[in-house]
């Protein structure tokens, strides 16, 4: 089986790889929705979604009846109801531009996870390596430069409609994209300053950060967000600007756009912006847990190379270079996804700003942050590393 | 009552930030997120209805199973939206209740005229009319709607009340008033 895998086509091999990745991220964004619904629910004091259930699932005797309260079934009614329902298209639209918006949300979303390692294995010698797509050596340059690419989906959607919410719609996530992209990237340079050390090749990719964080020693197991905090903090806020995500939700903002961008949308076009959003909130909760929370360490200080060790002792099998990947994707995803819970937690808690608020904290107050961020760490690295 | 004037201070460093609001908030929300829920998961569940509910108006019998209606008509007249339609009629010579003298031979209150004021409920001499504690009705046609006798008395059952005010005016009558 696996030579038959290895034997393959290099650019077959890809193109299976690609789509089991896209095969996880597409279910995840519509679980998402789906979670998004449930924490809703709990944090305002209601069950939530709670009766769909498929007959056979429904016999189980325990899992079923707790499937069913968890709102699983939902997703699937969710997913069936907007393929099946009529895709109206409005007659005042650009159609070309309007039917290309939705597919334009999903190519920058799903493109995103190429560069994204998602856990890591030991190798015989015991060295660790990342598990991605393609570990390339511009990583986060790459993440920043598709990911940013999502926007045109908002700003064709909101000019195609040919309406005016979903016109302020576009011209809003658009400036909103612009002041914090800024703060974001500044964010992150302090960090690839220090994980950058003299006498090593110059890189900006994703596996390396969270080596540097698997380091043995007291500041060599730290995790970038204690390190750096405000970057770390940054870059979070600039994160839930990017996502479109409350508080800054702008360019949805139905107080007072209606639906904003999507307001002309229904059916599938709309569902698939909402997989595309969501799919860019996990994208981005990765990248902030590889780039601050350690990625797949299980705990800071504790390495998953110690982890393994461990194991290890306990059994030869969960040695396994396999049993260690499966391990590590699942330290992984339990930090991503408890990342994206607090997205949804942020979102039931925070009231959205007025558009001039999120202008002035994206210029007035982050960008000066980030500088003034940068420049402190710039000079104590040339310190510490001189 | 004396004015307070209140001091309004400049916001500290920390709140301008909005870091520890949003802190906070974010802790009450988690409060409310592991309190248990609030709402009733209702087709289960119902909630409790407290007594002097106005539900679904209903026609009741008195513990001897004596339909108490006499088919005076005042609710009838009473009703603002013109839900209620009786047709009168005479309890036949024989019948036990016979000295009622009248009862209604068709009683129809059309539930989607209805506005649950309960003033026929208000209005009835005899306590015949209640409105109760049903507060749901549904149905697929117009017709499934009108509430007709059999099936107001179905809904309504016996009222526990001793009156008994028509046998003790028959026995008045009979063995003349014991009391006055």
């Amino acid at each position: 089986m696996i030579d038959f895998y290895l034997n393959l086509h290099p650019v077959v091999q890809g193109v299976l790889k690609g789509l089991a990745v896209i095969m996880v991220i597409f279910p995840i964004g519509g679980a998402c929705s789906m979670a998004e619904r449930k924490v809703s629910a709990w944090i305002q004091g209601r069950p939530g979604p709670n009766r769909a259930v498929v007959p056979w699932v429904s016999w189980i005797p325990v899992i079923g009846p707790f499937l069913q309260r968890l709102g699983i079934f939902h997703v699937m009614a969710d997913g069936g109801k907007m393929l099946f329902k009529e895709d109206a298209l409005p007659g005042h639209v650009n159609k070309f531009y309007f039917i290309l918006a939705p597919i334009v949300a999903m190519i920058p979303a799903l493109t995103t996870v190429t560069a994204v390692p998602f856990g890591a294995y030991l190798d015989t010698a015991g060295k660790v390596i990342p598990i991605a797509l393609a570990n390339v050596d511009i990583g986060l340059l790459a993440v920043f430069a598709v990911s940013s690419l999502g926007v045109y989906s908002l700003i064709l959607a909101g000019w195609a409609s040919n309406s005016k919410y979903p016109f302020l719609g576009g011209v809003r996530a658009s400036a909103q994209l612009i002041s914090y992209e800024l703060s974001m990237t500044l964010s992150v340079i302090p960090l690839f300053l220090w994980v950058n050390e003299p006498g090593r090749e110059a890189t900006l990719g994703l596996g390396r950060v969270v080596e540097f964080q698997s380091q043995p020693g007291f500041l060599g197991g730290m995790w970038f967000v204690f390190i750096m905090p405000v970057s770390a903090f940054i870059f979070l806020t600039s994160l839930f600007a990017e996502t479109n995500r409350q508080p800054f939700d702008m360019p949805e903002s139905e107080a007072d756009l209606v639906g904003g961008f999507h307001t002309e949308y229904g059916a599938f076009k709309w569902g698939l912006f909402f997989v595309a959003e969501y799919a860019h909130m996990v994208i981005g909760s990765t990248v902030f847990t590889l780039l601050f929370l350690g990625g797949w360490n299980p705990l800071p200080w504790v390495s998953l190379a110690d982890l393994a060790g461990w194991l290890g002792q306990l059994s030869p099998l969960l040695a396994h270079p396999l049993a260690v990947g499966v391990i590590s994707i699942g330290v992984f995803l339990v930090k991503v996804l408890a990342l994206v819970f607090f997205f949804m937690w942020v979102r039931w808690t925070v009231p959205r700003f007025r558009y001039d608020q999120v202008m002035e904290i994206g210029w007035k107050k982050l960008l000066p942050l980030s500088i003034a961020n940068l420049i402190f760490y710039a000079i104590a690295i040339a310190i510490i590393q001189k | 009552m004396a004015i307070v004037p209140l001091e309004r201070k400049p916001l500290t460093f920390a709140e301008r930030t909005y870091v520890p609001q949003i802190l906070s908030g974010l802790k009450t929300t988690w409060r409310h997120l592991v309190k248990p829920k609030e709402t009733l998961e209702y087709p289960e569940q119902r909630p409790a209805i407290p007594p002097g509910y106005r539900g679904v108006p209903t026609l009741v019998k008195d513990p001897n199973g004596r339909e108490k209606c006499v088919s005076c008509q005042l609710c009838e007249f009473v009703c603002p939206p013109k839900a209620i339609r009786i047709t009168p009629g005479e309890i036949p010579a024989g019948a036990p209740a016979e000295h009622v003298e009248k009862a209604p031979k068709e009683f129809e209150i059309d539930m989607l005229r209805c506005i649950y004021c309960g003033m026929c409920q208000e209005v009835c001499p005899e306590e015949a009319i209640w409105l109760q504690n049903q507060f749901s009705m549904t149905g697929y046609t117009r017709e499934e709607m009108v509430n007709n006798k059999a099936r107001l008395y179905e809904l309504g059952g016996t009222l526990p009340d001793e009156h008994f005010k028509w046998d003790k005016k028959k026995s008045a009558e009979t063995h003349g008033n014991d009391r006055h």
